[in-house]
C-alpha cells in the first residue's frame, strides 16, 4: 500500500511503486501479457480468482466518485459497481494536493460556486448553502454580483471534504470500494473486459485478482507531475532536497526555515500554484514577521490584454494581436481568469463550439482559452502592491541556463532579454506544474500497447463525445475515461469537479442507452434531489 | 449562466409560458384596475416576442465577454430595459389588440417584475434540479 501523504509529488503513479512481479501462485503471466485479448481459461489458468461485477472504475479519486454518484442516483445498486483503487476515500490525493500546494481546509479552492462533486444537480450552490445557512448577505451579494463587483464566490476546502463525505455516505461509497493498484485492463475474448488489482499485502490469497466486468471507467488523475529538467538535474546532482522543493510536494521546512532567518525565495511559475505559494510567503511576512526576499520568475511576462498565445502586440504563431471578442485581463506578469478555463467551456457557448471542432482547430482553440493564468482576488493583489512598494518582490523574466551551488545558497544564471544575470538565492520553489507524459503510467501504457486506446491532438487518451475510450471497445462492453488524462477532446474543462461531472452524465447517458442503469428524467431527478437534502440513500 | 443562443432562446420560451402563463393566469383577477385575462396575455406574448429579439441583442454583447458567460445580475437587471420598452409599446397602443389607455400601470408592474423575479430564481438554481442536461448545454431544454 501507497501511503499518499508519505510520497514526494504524486503518489502511486510512478512504476517503481508497483510490487514486482513474483513466481508465486495468481500472478500474471508472459503469456498473458503477450496476449491483447483474454479468454476466460487464460485468467484462470494463471491461478487468478474472477470477480464478477458488470461495472469498475479505476482510480478511486473524485473523477470515480462523481461518476459512481451519478449511477447510483440512475438507480445501480452498490452491487453491480465496484471502485479499485488505493486511497481510502475519494479526496485524499486532492486534499493532499491542495494541502502542500497552501490551500488547507480553512482556505478557499478554485472553482466555482456550482461545481460540488456532492451533488450531481450542483443545486444548491456551496455559495448559496453558505449564505443561507448564516444568512450572509456578503456571501449572498457576492454570488450576486459576480464576477462584476465581486471575485468569484469559491467554497472553503474543508466544507467541500465534509460534503463529499456526506454524500460517499449516502451512497454506501464503502461497499463498493476494493482496495489495490490496478496493474492492467485488457479486453475480453467473447466481449468485456479484466481488470487486474494487486490488492494491499495479506488482503488476500493470490497476488492478483481479476475483476471480469462488462464497463471499465478510468479516472487515475494525473499521470505524474514533473520537475523543471534543471531543478530535477540539481537535486540528483547535489544530492539536495531541501532547498529545491515542488510546491507539489511537502515542503513546510522551507516556511519555517523563513521565519527563523531572512531568505531570499526564488519561486518559478506563473498559475494559480505560484499566487498560492507567493501569498503563502507574503501572509508569513505578515503575521509572523518573516523578512523573505522574493524572486519571482517568469517565462513569460503578461502585461495588458492577452490569450493563450500571450501578449498584444507580441510577434505570436497563432495571429497578432488579440481579438476583441476573445481576450482576458492581464497585468504584472499575471494573466488572470476566474478559473483554469473561461467559465462558458462548462456549460456554455465554449462548450458547444469545442464538442464541434476536430484536429488543428481544436488545438487551435485550446490553445486560444489556455495558457498558465490565476484569478484575481483582492487581498493577494493587496499584498503583492505592498511587496512591489517596499521592494521585497521582485521580478524577472526569462529561462534559467544553469544552477550551481554557492556554499549554501544557490546561484541560477538567468537568460532574460537583457542578456544572462546571477541570481542567487536560499531557496527555490518550482510551481510549474508540469505533468507526465500519459505512456508513464502503466496502467495507460498499456492500454496505447495493447488495448486499442490512442491519443488525441494533444498526446492525451482519445475520447469520444460521451467520453468512451475510442478504439476499446470489446464485444458490448466500452472503457470509459475521464479526468487529466483525457484533456484535449470535445470538452475541454476535463480536469475540475465540474468536468468529471459533466464526463460522469455522458458515460450515465450511454451506460442508460445500454441498459445498465435506469434514466434520469424530470421526475427521477426530482425526487432523488429530495432523497439527497434529505440524507437517505438513492 | 453560461448560455448559447439557441439555449437563451429556448430558455426564455420555456420560462415565459409556463410560469409567465401560471402566474398571470394566478394575479389577473386580483390586478389593479381590473384588466382582463386577453389584455394580461397579449402582454405576455409581447414580452415573449421582444425577448427574443433581446436574446439576439444579449447574445452579441456576450461575446465581448472573455468567459462567454452571462452573470447572474445581468439576468435581473434586464428587466429594467426589457420592461420599460414594452410598457412603451402598451402605452403607446403599439401592441396588437390593446388599446393603451385601457391598461393600468400597476397592474403590468406587478405582473411583470412577480413574473421575472420567479424566472429569475428559478433559472439560477432550481431549474437545474427536474433538467440535469439543462446546465451543460448552454440552457438547452430539447
Ligand atoms: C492543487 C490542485 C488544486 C485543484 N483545485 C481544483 C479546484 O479548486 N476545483 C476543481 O474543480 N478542480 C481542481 N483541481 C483539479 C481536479 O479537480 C482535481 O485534481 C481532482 O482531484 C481530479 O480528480 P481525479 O479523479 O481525476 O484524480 P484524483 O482525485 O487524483 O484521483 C485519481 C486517483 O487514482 C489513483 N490511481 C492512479 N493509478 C492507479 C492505479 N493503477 N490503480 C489504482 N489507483 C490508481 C491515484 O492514487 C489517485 O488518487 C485541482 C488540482 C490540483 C492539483
Amino acid at each position: 500500500m501507497i501511503d499518499p501523504s508519505a510520497a514526494s509529488v504524486v503518489p502511486t503513479t510512478d512504476p517503481s511503486t508497483y510490487l514486482p512481479a513474483q513466481p508465486i501462485s495468481g500472478d500474471l503471466t508472459d503469456q498473458m501479457l503477450q496476449t491483447d485479448f483474454w479468454t476466460d481459461d487464460l485468467v484462470a489458468a494463471a491461478g487468478i480468482p474472477i470477480v464478477d461485477v458488470p461495472f469498475v472504475t479505476v482510480g478511486g479519486g473524485i473523477g470515480s466518485f462523481v461518476t459512481v454518484d451519478y449511477l447510483r442516483i440512475a438507480g445501480v445498486p452498490t452491487s453491480q459497481m465496484r471502485v479499485l483503487s488505493t486511497l481510502d476515500f475519494p479526496w485524499q490525493t486532492y486534499e493532499y494536493l491542495t494541502r502542500v500546494s497552501q490551500v488547507p481546509r480553512p482556505e478557499r479552492i478554485r472553482s466555482d460556486s456550482a461545481s460540488r462533486p456532492d451533488n450531481i444537480w450542483g443545486f444548491p450552490s456551496y455559495g448559496f448553502a453558505e449564505g443561507m445557512k448564516k444568512f450572509d448577505l456578503k456571501v449572498l451579494w457576492g454570488l450576486f454580483s459576480e464576477p462584476i463587483f465581486s471575485d468569484y464566490y469559491t467554497p472553503k476546502a474543508g466544507n467541500v471534504f465534509e460534503q463529499l463525505e456526506r454524500e460517499s455516505k449516502r451512497i454506501g461509497y464503502d461497499e463498493m470500494l476494493v482496495k489495490g493498484l490496478v496493474r492492467i485492463v485488457r479486453r475480453r475474448y467473447g466481449g468485456g473486459y479484466f481488470t487486474i488489482l494487486t490488492p494491499p499485502e495479506g488482503a488476500s490469497a493470490t497476488k492478483r485478482v481479476a475483476f471480469r466486468s462488462q464497463y471499465v471507467h478510468i479516472a487515475v488523475g494525473y499521470p505524474g507531475l514533473k520537475f523543471l529538467p534543471e531543478l530535477q538535474k540539481y537535486r540528483t546532482e547535489n544530492n539536495d532536497y531541501r532547498h529545491i522543493v515542488n510546491a507539489y510536494e511537502a515542503h513546510e521546512h522551507v516556511y519555517e526555515r523563513l521565519v527563523q532567518t531572512p531568505s531570499t525565495v526564488l519561486v518559478r511559475g506563473g498559475g494559480i500554484v505560484a499566487s498560492r505559494i507567493l501569498q503563502r510567503l507574503m501572509d508569513d511576512r505578515e503575521k509572523h514577521g518573516a523578512q523573505t526576499n522574493i524572486v519571482h520568475l517568469f517565462r513569460t511576462y503578461i502585461n495588458g490584454t492577452n490569450d493563450g498565445y500571450g501578449n498584444e502586440g507580441d510577434p505570436r504563431p497563432g495571429g497578432g494581436k488579440t481579438r476583441i471578442t476573445m481576450r482576458r485581463r492581464g497585468g504584472n506578469g499575471w494573466a488572470y481568469q476566474g478559473f483554469n478555463y473561461p467559465k462558458s467551456v462548462w456549460g456554455g457557448q465554449l462548450k458547444a463550439q469545442v464538442r464541434k471542432l476536430d484536429g488543428e482547430q481544436r488545438a487551435e482553440l485550446y490553445k486560444r482559452m489556455g495558457g498558465t493564468n490565476t484569478p484575481w482576488r483582492k487581498s493577494w493583489q493587496r499584498q503583492m502592491n505592498q511587496g512591489r512598494a517596499e521592494g521585497w518582490y521582485h521580478c524577472v523574466v526569462g529561462t534559467v541556463d544553469s544552477m550551481e551551488p554557492s556554499g549554501e545558497r544557490i546561484l541560477n544564471q538567468v537568460r532574460t532579454a537583457q542578456g544572462v544575470v546571477p541570481v542567487e538565492v536560499d531557496f527555490v520553489i518550482d510551481c510549474t506544474g508540469l505533468e507526465a507524459d500519459i505512456a508513464e503510467h502503466r496502467l495507460l501504457k498499456d492500454l496505447l500497447e495493447h488495448g486499442g486506446a490512442s491519443r488525441n491532438p494533444v498526446g492525451r487518451l482519445n475520447v469520444d463525445r460521451n467520453f468512451e475510450l475510442i478504439g476499446t471497445q470489446s464485444g458490448g462492453g466500452a472503457v470509459y475515461a475521464s479526468g487529466a488524462t483525457t484533456l484535449g477532446g470535445y470538452f475541454p474543462g476535463v480536469d475540475t469537479f465540474l468536468g468529471l461531472q459533466v464526463a460522469a452524465q455522458e458515460i450515465y447517458g450511454d451506460l442508460q442507452k445500454r441498459g445498465f442503469c435506469k434514466r434520469i428524467g424530470p421526475v427521477r431527478s426530482t425526487g432523488q434531489w429530495w432523497k439527497w437534502l434529505a440524507g437517505s440513500a438513492p | 449562466m453560461l448560455p448559447t443562443l439557441n439555449g437563451r432562446i429556448q430558455t426564455r420560451i420555456f420560462m415565459l409560458v409556463v410560469f409567465g402563463g401560471l402566474i398571470t393566469l394566478a394575479l389577473t383577477p386580483i390586478l389593479p384596475g381590473d384588466p382582463d385575462y386577453k389584455t394580461t396575455y397579449l402582454i405576455l406574448a409581447a414580452v415573449l416576442v421582444l425577448g427574443i429579439v433581446w436574446e439576439l441583442i444579449y447574445h452579441v454583447i456576450q461575446q465581448f465577454r472573455w468567459e462567454k458567460d452571462w452573470p447572474t445580475m445581468f439576468g435581473l437587471i434586464t428587466a429594467l430595459n426589457e420592461g420599460a420598452l414594452v410598457w412603451l409599446l402598451v402605452d403607446l397602443g403599439a401592441v396588437p389588440g390593446i388599446d393603451g389607455d385601457t391598461v393600468p400601470f400597476w397592474a403590468f408592474f406587478i405582473d411583470f417584475s412577480v413574473i421575472w423575479i420567479v424566472v429569475w430564481i428559478w433559472t439560477n438554481g432550481p431549474m437545474r434540479v427536474p433538467f440535469i442536461r439543462w446546465r451543460f448545454f448552454g440552457g438547452r431544454i430539447v
